[in-house]
């Protein structure tokens, strides 16, 4: 079975209707003659990366973040492609752009806050086209496991004109890739491949190719094609709604919009994840799958709809597809059923069905079941997280924490709940600009970034405060990794992706470089330091900078220290100052009362890395070093 | 129902994923069976609950277990058995590890840990308690805690001992495999 089209028009999935099932046997030869292809159990990243080596990608860049930032991880695993981990999704865009320029095949994968950061160069490529084939891989985070925002991806495809495809397990993220790169060449755009956190991170099985490779088509020079001036933009706006309106009459004969003919009573249109949901719910109904989610197949769409008695839209977020529809003047109903906000689970699918008047015997005892409570297991610092003692001063002094995207944002949640603001990647230093020139405030104010976020969108911000004299401080938390989404070299790391030794950058140099002249560095296991510090950056006149610099607990390696911390009980008074104010995970309340009848601290030495915060704020000095059993 | 639902929950750093991994390696090597998973990413590395689902048949289309819809739980954590125990079909059974990882908030004040709800859980016929990390000392090596459950896991499941035994095999160092094997056979016969 080749796995390779031409023309998109005659796509793989028109060969077997889209259940794309090579026999295989248990031990993963297929049977039908052809060897060494093998059925796995893959995650829908795992999937992508995988079809970006199948399809001949030689050119990935992209930066970190969840549920994305596997597929890099796992292209990265391939010598035939140059991987990279870029500063950020811009960058990374505008490589994949260069990529394609340069004539080799290229992706770029990013979340759905990073698709806001390249949201320009998206705009601008849709707008010349590819040479070769350019696909950026989105992954959405309906519910919002790993995200600050919720958002319809769906939406740049009518911003920038370009179309996107949805695979709906890992089998078709694996093929779906080679066929938005076939549609890219043969259209001559970028086209999206979306995927959301129950696809990027459920496994399911696929049946491995092997690579074919894609001739290089080299550099190519066409000034009115690539330079996006006036003189030539407008011939290709044009050429983009001619182009766009090719789309569509591809979507109507392509089979990945394929129709599941079921029972005539209902029919569901439906895409990615939400059709696996619907499909559990109503296995009898009539389906549109729209492998296409923009755009709509209109004149498909209104065939399915009379051949069935109700017509159902089930999607995840916002009416995407129901206002279309409905603007067609074709009857349906949708988001009166089913939730606006959060993943489409099959739980909630039935939900909405029961609602529109359905007898579903499987899902009916459903709404009785009550969820027990159990207790709230919030997120909270490692063990040895350099950012415990700076976050307790911080505190300490009332500040305004002006915070950014990172492991820090824990600090806005109890114990400590000293962190105002956290909104998206880089904002921390510009809003502090805004705070400062917005009047005298009760509080001094502080800007809160990480060395990952800085570098990705932190530096222009400094610049800005610099160049405008802004009496401000900058606390950088230089962990020496991007450790939120699990620990990613990025440029202030000795490493590459593909674990290429390269020179780490200075933060202190950079800042320099920005206009700081007044730059420090403190050790924030050092309580006391950190108090002095942030008290005389109080009342500064110019844009300082305070930076940690203590690496990360976790990443690159788990830290294990020489010295380990252990509770006198003799001396504990229970007065849980240590369980309150530094929340560590290695503390714990031991079964040893006091004369009143309080539990008395205690620390896992399995857990504790000698980090000394909590023995510095004990009253009593309890807690008191040991020599460690492992050194 | 032709599907079976199988879901692990626990909390980071407890092996949940790691469990998961190897069962989904068992059922990989069971013929005409498709298998979906989807598991907890992200946070859950910073002390958060963990969960992993697991659903094989002749079918599947959602990865997603329902409420009301798991044929066997298996909990590393009573507070997260309990958190999940909704899941629970009539028919279905928990294997409860006897294990409680209280959460910082618990020791500032800020949450409780439900001791009595689930100690009310452990009165429901269809919850089954072990205590693998006794089990585990037993054998001398507490690290195989996680095998020990995948042992009493396998015991109400129908995949053959040897399929179990040679992907433990693949999976563990050479020097901890004796522990691991022993971990699960008494896994499988602590129920």
């Amino acid at each position: 079975m080749s796995q390779n089209i031409d023309d998109p028009k005659s796509d793989i999935l028109s060969k077997s209707n889209g259940n794309i099932s090579v026999a295989v046997n248990n031990d993963g030869k297929v049977q039908n003659g052809q060897v060494n292809l093998k059925k796995v159990l893959l995650s829908g990243n795992e999937a992508i990366a995988r079809g970006c080596y199948e399809h001949g990608v030689k050119v990935a860049s992209a930066y970190p973040g969840t549920p994305s930032s596997e597929i890099i991880k796992n292209i990265a695993t391939y010598d035939e492609i140059y991987a990279e981990w870029a500063t950020n999704e811009k960058v990374a865009m505008e490589v994949a752009i260069g990529g394609s320029i340069g004539g080799a095949r290229s992706i770029t994968s990013m979340k759905s806050a990073g698709a806001n950061v390249a949201c320009d160069p998206l705009v601008a490529f849709s707008y010349t086209g590819v040479n070769a084939g350019m696909v950026i891989a989105m992954c959405g985070d309906p519910g919002m496991a790993s995200s600050s925002t919720e958002q319809d991806d769906r939406y740049f495809t009518k911003l920038a004109h370009c179309p996107m495809i949805a695979p709906s397990d890992s089998q078709e993220a694996k093929d779906f890739v080679g066929i938005a790169f076939d549609i890219s060449e043969t259209y001559d755009i970028p086209v999206i491949l979306q995927s959301t956190t129950a696809l990027s991170h459920s496994k399911t099985e696929v049946v491995l190719s092997e690579r074919k490779e894609v001739p290089d088509k080299g550099f190519e020079r066409n000034i009115p094609k690539y330079a996006l001036l006036p003189a030539f933009t407008i011939g290709l706006r044009k050429w983009s709604i001619e182009r766009e309106k090719r789309l569509a009459e591809y979507a109507e004969v392509s089979s990945l919009n394929r129709i599941e003919q079921g029972s005539r009573e209902v029919g569901i249109i439906a895409s990615g994840m939400a059709y696996q949901a619907a499909k559990e719910v109503m296995p009898d109904a009539s389906f549109l799958k729209l492998g296409i989610v923009s755009p709509l197949p209109m004149y498909k769409i209104k065939k399915f709809a009379e051949s069935v008695k109700v017509l159902f839209v089930v999607e995840e977020l916002d009416p995407f597809f129901e206002e279309q529809i409905l603007a067609a003047g074709i009857k349906v109903e949708g988001k009166v059923l089913f939730a606006l906000e959060g993943e489409l689970t099959p739980e909630k699918v039935a939900r909405g069905f029961i609602k529109a008047g359905f007898d579903l015997p499987r899902w009916n005892h459903m709404p009785m079941i009550k969820p027990p409570k159990s207790v709230r297991r919030m997120p909270v610092q490692c063990a040895g997280c350099p950012h415990r003692g700076v976050s307790m001063a911080l505190k300490k002094l009332n500040f305004n924490v002006i915070g950014d995207i990172g492991c820090y944002d824990l600090i806005t949640l109890p114990p400590v709940e000293h962190m105002h603001t956290v909104l998206e990647m880089g904002c921390s230093i510009g809003a502090a600009v805004g705070i400062v020139r917005a009047g005298k405030q009760k509080h001094p104010t502080i800007a809160v970034i990480g060395d990952s976020t800085f570098l990705h969108s932190g530096m222009t911000g400094l610049l800005n405060a610099t160049y405008n004299k802004t009496p401000m401080n900058l606390l950088i938390l230089n962990n020496d990794i991007t450790a939120m989404t699990g620990g990613q070299f990025n440029p202030n790391t000795n490493y590459t992706i593909k674990s290429v030794e390269t020179e780490s950058i200075s933060i202190p140099d950079i800042c320099k470089a920005l206009g700081v002249k007044h730059f420090q560095e403190v050790d924030p296991y050092d309580y006391e330091a950190c108090l002095e510090v942030l008290k005389q950056a109080a009342n500064t006149e110019e844009t300082s900078v305070i930076m940690t610099n203590r690496p990360c607990a976790l990443y690159p390696k788990k830290i294990k220290a020489d010295t380990l911390y252990n509770i006198d009980s003799k001396e504990c008074i229970a007065c849980g100052k240590c369980l309150k104010l530094v929340s560590c995970p290695a503390l714990y309340k031991t079964n040893e009362l006091t004369a009143k009848g309080k539990q008395k601290s205690g620390i896992n030495a399995a857990d504790c890395t000698g980090c000394s915060v909590c023995a510095q704020i004990c009253p009593t000095k309890a807690i008191k070093e040991e020599i460690s059993s492992c050194k | 129902m032709q599907v079976t639902n199988i879901l692990i929950v626990g909390t980071g750093g407890q092996g949940v994923i790691l469990a998961s991994d190897i069962l989904t390696d068992v059922m990989s090597k069971t013929d005409h069976i498709e298998v979906k998973k989807t598991e907890t990413h992200g946070m859950s590395q910073r002390g958060g609950s963990v969960h992993a689902q697991i659903r094989y048949g002749q079918k599947v289309a959602s990865p997603y277990i329902s409420p009301g819809e798991a044929d066997v739980i298996l909990a590393f954590e009573e507070a997260e058995g309990l958190r999940y125990s909704h899941y629970l079909t009539d028919t279905g059974g928990m294997i409860l590890n006897n294990m409680q990882i209280i959460p910082p908030l618990v020791n500032t004040g800020l949450a409780e840990y439900p001791v009595q709800a689930i100690n009310e859980l452990k009165k429901n016929h269809q919850i089954k308690s072990i205590n693998a990390l006794k089990i585990a000392s037993e054998i001398g090596n507490e690290k195989v805690v996680s095998v020990v459950l995948l042992g009493a896991l396998a015991s109400m499941l129908e995949f053959e001992d040897e399929i179990w035994i040679n992907i433990i095999k693949n999976k563990v160092p050479p020097k901890a495999l004796e522990a691991n094997l022993k971990a699960y056979t008494e896994g499988k016969n602590a129920l």
